[in-house]
C-alpha cells in the first residue's frame, strides 16, 4: 500500500472515531449520564482531523466549547475524555472541567474554552513562547465563525502578524454562532477575507473535504515552521447537530440540514477511498467495529471510575496547594 | 548586610534584572517599554541589558494578558506590564476567566508562572480612568494571588518571589510611592508571598494597612505617639493569600482594630478582614472594628474633590480616637 | 486644493484651527505654572483633522472623543470658558471639575465625551448609531480614535457591528503615527489603516490629515453616506503631533522620534498650509487675519480669566452626581 493510502486510511479512522465518540456522547447525555451541556462536532470531523494530522505531538492547540474532535485528533485519550464528561476523578481534569474544559498539556492541548474567542490570546502567548525558546513548534487556534467577530480575534491576528508567530488560526465556519447565522453577524462574505487586514495569507477551503483541509494546513504549518508567520484558514463546514444537545433549532429548516447530510465529510471520504480501491466493505466494517469496541471500553472505564471526593473541590487552585481546610475556613 | 537607599522604582528594576539573569525564561511584555522604559521609567536599562526579552506590544490589553498566559503555559515566566491598574478592565476575560481558572478547571495540570504588574491608586489628578484601586476584585477571584507592597525592600523581595511563583500574581504598586526611598540590602533575598510584617510595634490598637496607606499609617502613629497612643502598624504586603496568623496575633495583643485601604470602603478588602476577625476573634475585641477607605465614587479630577474622596492620615487619626473612645483635642 | 467650500466657511475653519492651537499653547503654559494638575495631551499639529471632520457636522450630530481631545471639542462647538475651567478643575467646568482634560463632555453640543481608555470610544459610537437608527433621525456620529486604538478588540467589534447594521458612524482615525512611544509600523500589521476597512466591507480612505480641505471633503462625503443610510466609513487621517505624547514627555517625544522627522513634519504644519492657501486664493487678507487673531486671543484670554476666577468645587461635591 502506498504511503499516501496509509495516511488516508488513518485520517478516515480518526474521523470515524470522532463521529462515534460524539454520537455515543449524545446518547449518554440523553440517558442522563453526562451532566451539564454538550456541544457536538458531528459534521465537522474533517476540520479537526485534516488540521491535527499535520501536527507533531509537541505542537500546541487551543480549542473551543465544541472541542472533543480536536482533542481526539491531537491524540487525546478517550477513556479520560469520557471520564471527564461524566465528572469522574479519572477524567482529564479530575471532574473539575467537564466537556467544555478538556486539556492535556502533555499533548500540547492547551485547553478547550467556555468563552467564545478565549483561545486567541492564549495562542499568541504560545506562539511567542515558541519564538523566544527558539524551537520549531507551531500553535493552532481553532475557533468558530462567531468568535471571528470578537475583539480577541483582532488583537491576536495583529500581534501574531507583526511578530511573525508560528500560528495557524483555523476558523471552523459552520454557518452559525448558536442561533445566529454567519451572514447576519459578519460584515464580510468570508472570514478568510479578514486576513487582508493583518497582512497575512488567508485561505477559505471546503472544510468537509479532508484532503483539501489537510493540504491547506500542511502549507500553513510549513510556513509557520520556517518562521514566515501566521496563516488564517477558514474551513467552511456545517454542524449537523444542534448548537448543544437539546437545541430546538428554530433558526434553520430540516431541509437545510438534510442538504448538508449529502456533504457529510466522512461519507464523502469513504466514497472516495472506495472508488480509489483503498477501502473495501470488509475493511470499513472492521474500522467501525474496532473503534466501537475501543469506545465501549472507554465508556465502561468512565462509568466504573469513582466520582471525586467532595473535598477535592478545594484542591488544585494554586501550585502550592493551600491546605483545603484553611481554604474552606476562608471560603 | 550591605544596605543602600533605593527608590521603589529602582528596587523593582533591580529585582527584574536579577531574575532575568537568573532565569532565561523570564521576559517582560507590555506597552511602551523599550523606548520609554515604561511610563514611569520603571524598566529603564532593561531593554538594553536583555535584548529581545523586553517586548513592546500594540495597545491590545486582551492579547497582552492572554499572551502572558499562553507563554506561561508553555514554559516561560512572563512579567506583564499593564500600564495602569485601570486597564485590567480591558483584559478582564483573560484575568478572571482564563488566568485565574485554568489550573483548577483543568484539574491541576498546568502551572501559571505569570506576574501581571500594574500601578494603581489616586492622588495625581489623573482622574477616573487612571486612578483606581481595584485589588478587591482580584482578591475575590479564586485562583489569583494579589500583592501590594509599600517599601522598596518589600517591593524587591516580593517581585522576585512573584516571578518565581508558579501561580498567577496580580502585583499592584501605588503610583505615588514610585520615587519614595528605603533601605535595600545588596545581598540576594526573597520575601515569601503571604507574609505580613509589623512596621511599627504598638499595644493600643492594630492598624492593618497596605500599599500607600502604610505610609499614612506610620505618620498617624507618629502623631498619636505624642498623645500617648501606641499604634501597631501591620503591613499586609501580600493581600492574598492573607496572612491570618499575623493579623490574629496582633489583634489578640491590642484588642482594637482599624483597617485602611485607599480603595472604596464598600466591599473593599477591609470588609473581608473585619468579618473574619469578628468570626474568629470576637471575644478578643474591645471595640468595633473600623475601616477607612475612599468614598464610593469614581476618583474625581479636581484636587479638592480628589483629596476629599481618598483617605489620608487625618481619617486614620480620627478613627483611632473613635476606636479608643477618646475625644480628639 | 479645489475651491469648493464657501469663503465664509473657510475663514471660520481657519479661525477654529487658530483657536485650537492657541488654546493648547495656553493650556501648556498653565500646566507649566502648575495651574493645571494631572496631565494634558495637546493636539498641536492635528488641528486640520479636528476642524475638517467637525465642520460638516451639525450641532445635533454626535462626536466621540479621545484623551487628545481638546481640538475636537472646540471644533464641535464647545465653550472655551467651560473647557478651560474644567482643565483647571473648577466648578464652572463642563464636568464641574470631576473630569479634567481627558474627560470633557458636552452632551448638549453632541459631544459624548472624551475617554481615558484607548479604544473605549468606538463601542459608544456604535451605541449612538443604533440609537439614531431606532429613533429614525438623520444624525450621524463622528468617532475619533488614535492609531493606537486600531489594535484594540473594540475597534474590530465596533466596525463589524456598524457595518452589518449600516450605522451612520464615521470612524475617524487621528493617525499621528505614534501611540505614545510606539511607532505605527511596529504595532500595526498593515501599511495603511484604511486597508482594515476591507475586513468589514466598508469604504476606507487614507488621507492627508494636515490638509484641512481634503479632510473636510472626504468627511462631507462620508457624512452624506451616513445620513442617507449607506453605512459607516473609515477615514485614516495621517498627521503628526508636534508636542510630546503629554506634558510629561521628555523633549516632546525625542526619545522615540528623530529630530529630522519632527522638523520635517512641522514643516507640514496644517495651519501654515491653510493660511498660505487662503492668501493665495485671496480669501484671507492681512487685515482679516489680524481681526481673527485678535478675536481668538480675546476669547482665549477670557476663557483663562473665567477659569482662574471660578471657584473650586466644594469638597463635599465629590459625592454628588453618581446617580441620577
Ligand atoms: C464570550 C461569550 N459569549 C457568548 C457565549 C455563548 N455561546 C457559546 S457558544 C456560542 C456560539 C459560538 O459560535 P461559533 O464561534 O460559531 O462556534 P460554534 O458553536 O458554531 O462551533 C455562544 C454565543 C460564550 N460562551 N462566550
Ligand atoms: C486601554 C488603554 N491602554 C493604554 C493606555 C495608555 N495610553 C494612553 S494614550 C496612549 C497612546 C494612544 O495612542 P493613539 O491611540 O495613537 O492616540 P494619540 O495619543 O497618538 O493621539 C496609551 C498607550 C490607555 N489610556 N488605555
Ligand atoms: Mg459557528
Ligand atoms: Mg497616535
Amino acid at each position: 500500500m502506498k504511503e499516501d493510502h496509509q495516511i488516508w486510511l488513518e485520517l478516515y479512522r480518526m474521523m470515524v472515531k470522532i463521529r462515534r465518540f460524539e454520537t455515543l456522547t449524545g446518547e449518554l447525555f440523553a440517558a442522563g449520564k453526562i451532566p451539564g451541556f454538550i456541544h457536538l462536532s458531528i459534521g465537522q470531523e474533517a476540520s479537526s482531523v485534516g488540521v491535527c494530522s499535520t501536527l507533531r505531538p509537541e505542537d500546541y492547540i487551543t480549542t473551543t466549547h465544541r472541542g472533543h474532535g480536536h482533542v481526539i485528533a491531537k491524540g487525546g485519550d478517550v477513556k479520560r475524555m469520557f471520564a471527564e464528561l461524566m465528572g469522574r476523578s479519572t477524567g482529564y481534569c479530575k471532574g473539575k472541567g467537564g466537556s467544555m474544559h478538556i486539556a492535556d498539556f502533555s499533548l500540547g492541548i492547551l485547553g478547550a474554552n467556555g468563552v467564545v474567542a478565549g483561545g486567541f490570546p492564549i495562542i499568541v502567548g504560545a506562539g511567542l513562547s515558541i519564538k523566544l525558546r527558539g524551537t520549531d513548534q507551531v500553535a493552532v487556534c481553532f475557533f468558530g465563525d462567531g468568535a471571528s467577530n470578537r475583539g480577541p480575534f483582532h488583537e491576536a491576528l495583529n500581534m501574531a502578524s507583526i511578530w511573525k508567530l508560528p500560528i495557524l488560526f483555523v476558523c471552523e465556519n459552520n454557518q452559525f454562532a448558536s442561533t445566529t447565522s454567519f451572514h447576519y453577524s459578519t460584515s464580510v462574505k468570508s472570514v478568510a477575507q479578514r486576513s487582508i487586514a493583518y497582512g497575512i495569507p488567508g485561505r477559505s477551503v471546503d472544510g468537509n473535504d479532508i484532503l483539501e483541509v489537510r493540504e491547506a494546513a500542511l502549507e500553513a504549518v510549513e510556513r509557520a515552521r520556517k518562521g514566515e508567520g501566521p496563516t488564517l484558514i477558514e474551513n467552511r463546514t456545517y454542524r449537523l447537530r444542534g448548537h448543544f444537545e437539546g437545541d430546538p433549532q428554530r433558526y434553520r429548516t430540516k431541509e437545510e440540514v438534510e442538504n448538508f447530510l449529502e456533504k457529510d465529510p466522512i461519507k464523502r471520504f469513504q466514497e472516495f477511498l472506495k472508488n480509489e480501491k483503498i477501502l473495501n466493505e470488509e475493511m470499513d466494517r472492521q474500522i467501525w467495529q474496532a473503534i466501537d469496541s475501543e469506545l465501549t471500553d472507554a465508556i465502561r472505564f468512565a462509568e466504573k471510575s469513582p466520582y471525586p471526593q467532595p473535598m477535592e473541590a478545594l484542591r488544585d487552585l494554586y501550585a502550592e496547594d493551600v491546605d483545603p481546610l484553611f481554604q474552606r475556613s476562608l471560603a | 548586610m550591605n544596605l543602600r537607599e533605593l527608590t521603589n522604582t529602582e528596587a523593582m528594576a533591580e529585582a527584574l534584572r536579577e531574575e532575568m539573569i537568573r532565569d532565561p525564561s523570564v521576559f517582560i511584555i507590555g506597552e511602551d517599554l523599550v523606548a520609554h522604559g515604561g511610563i514611569f521609567g520603571q524598566f529603564i536599562g532593561l531593554p538594553q541589558a536583555f535584548p529581545g526579552r523586553v517586548i513592546d506590544t500594540p495597545i491590545s490589553e486582551t492579547a497582552i494578558v492572554g499572551a502572558g498566559l499562553g507563554a506561561a503555559l508553555t514554559g516561560m515566566r512572563p512579567f506583564v506590564d499593564l500600564h495602569f491598574a485601570d486597564f485590567t478592565t480591558c483584559a478582564m476575560d483573560e484575568i478572571v476567566n482564563q488566568v485565574a481558572k485554568i489550573r483548577y478547571m483543568f484539574g491541576g495540570q498546568a502551572k501559571i508562572p505569570l506576574v501581571i504588574w500594574a500601578p494603581d491608586g489616586a492622588g495625581l489628578s489623573a482622574a477616573a480612568h487612571h486612578s483606581q484601586s481595584l485589588e478587591a476584585w482580584f482578591i475575590h477571584t479564586p485562583g489569583l494571588k494579589v500583592v501590594s507592597p509599600c517599601f522598596p525592600y518589600d517591593v524587591k523581595g516580593l517581585i522576585k518571589a512573584s516571578i518565581r511563583s508558579d501561580d498567577p500574581i496580580i502585583f499592584f504598586m501605588h503610583k505615588k510611592i514610585f520615587s519614595s526611598k528605603g533601605p535595600v540590602p545588596a545581598e540576594e533575598y526573597l520575601i515569601p508571598l503571604g507574609k505580613a510584617e509589623i512596621k511599627r510595634k504598638g499595644k493600643d490598637v492594630t492598624l492593618i494597612a497596605y500599599s500607600i496607606m502604610v505610609l499614612h499609617a506610620l505618620e498617624a502613629a507618629k502623631e498619636l505617639e505624642k498623645e500617648g497612643i501606641d499604634v501597631e502598624v501591620l503591613d499586609l504586603r501580600t493581600l492574598w493569600p492573607m496572612d491570618w496568623e499575623s493579623i490574629a496575633e496582633s489583634v489578640t495583643k491590642t484588642h482594637r482594630v482599624l483597617i485602611a485601604h485607599e480603595a472604596c470602603v464598600t466591599c473593599g478588602f477591609g470588609a473581608e478582614i473585619s468579618a473574619r476577625i469578628q468570626e474568629e476573634l470576637f471575644d478578643e475585641l474591645d471595640a468595633p472594628i473600623l475601616r477607612v477607605g475612599a468614598y464610593r465614587v469614581p476618583i474625581p479630577f479636581s484636587p479638592p474633590l480628589e483629596r476629599f474622596v481618598i483617605p489620608g492620615k487625618e481619617s486614620l487619626i480620627k478613627s483611632i480616637y473613635k476606636i479608643l473612645g477618646k475625644e480628639m483635642n | 486644493m479645489v475651491h469648493s467650500i464657501d469663503p465664509t466657511l473657510h475663514l471660520k475653519m481657519y479661525e477654529q484651527m487658530i483657536t485650537i492651537r492657541s488654546f493648547e499653547e495656553r493650556a501648556i503654559e498653565l500646566f507649566e505654572h502648575n495651574l493645571i494638575r494631572g496631565n494634558i495631551h495637546p493636539c498641536i499639529g492635528q488641528e486640520a483633522v479636528s476642524v475638517g471632520v467637525c465642520s460638516p457636522l451639525r450641532r445635533e450630530d454626535y462626536m466621540v472623543n479621545t484623551h487628545r481631545g481638546h481640538g475636537n471639542c472646540i471644533a464641535k462647538g464647545a465653550d472655551l470658558k467651560r473647557m478651560m475651567a474644567e482643565l483647571l478643575g473648577k466648578s464652572t467646568g463642563y464636568c464641574k471639575g470631576k473630569g479634567g482634560s481627558m474627560h470633557i463632555a458636552d452632551f448638549e453640543g453632541g459631544n459624548l465625551g472624551a475617554n481615558g481608555i484607548v479604544g473605549a470610544g468606538l463601542p459608544i459610537a456604535v451605541g449612538a448609531g443604533i440609537s439614531i437608527q431606532i429613533r429614525g433621525t438623520d444624525q450621524v456620529v463622528a468617532c475619533f480614535f488614535g492609531d493606537g486604538a486600531v489594535n484594540q478588540g473594540t475597534f474590530h467589534e465596533s466596525l463589524n457591528m456598524a457595518a452589518i447594521w449600516k450605522l451612520p458612524v464615521i470612524f475617524v482615525c487621528e493617525n499621528n503615527q505614534y501611540a505614545l512611544s510606539t511607532p505605527i509600523r511596529e504595532a500595526i500589521s498593515v501599511s495603511r489603516i484604511s486597508d482594515r476597512a476591507l475586513a468589514y466591507g466598508i469604504p476606507g480612505m487614507t488621507i492627508d490629515g494636515n490638509d484641512v480641505i481634503e479632510v473636510y471633503k472626504q468627511m462631507k462625503e462620508a457624512v452624506e453616506r451616513a445620513r442617507t443610510g449607506k453605512g459607516p466609513t473609515l477615514l485614516d487621517c495621517v498627521t503628526y503631533r508636534f508636542f510630546g505624547h503629554f506634558t510629561g514627555d521628555p523633549g516632546r517625544g525625542i526619545t522615540y522620534r528623530s529630530r529630522e522627522e519632527m522638523e520635517e513634519w512641522m514643516g507640514r504644519c496644517p495651519i501654515k498650509r491653510f493660511r498660505e492657501y487662503l492668501f493665495r486664493e485671496k480669501i484671507l487678507t492681512e487685515e482679516t487675519e489680524k481681526g481673527i487673531l485678535a478675536k481668538v486671543k480675546t476669547s482665549i484670554e477670557e476663557a483663562v480669566q473665567f477659569a482662574m476666577e471660578s471657584p473650586f468645587p466644594l469638597p463635599e461635591e465629590a459625592t454628588q452626581d453618581l446617580f441620577y
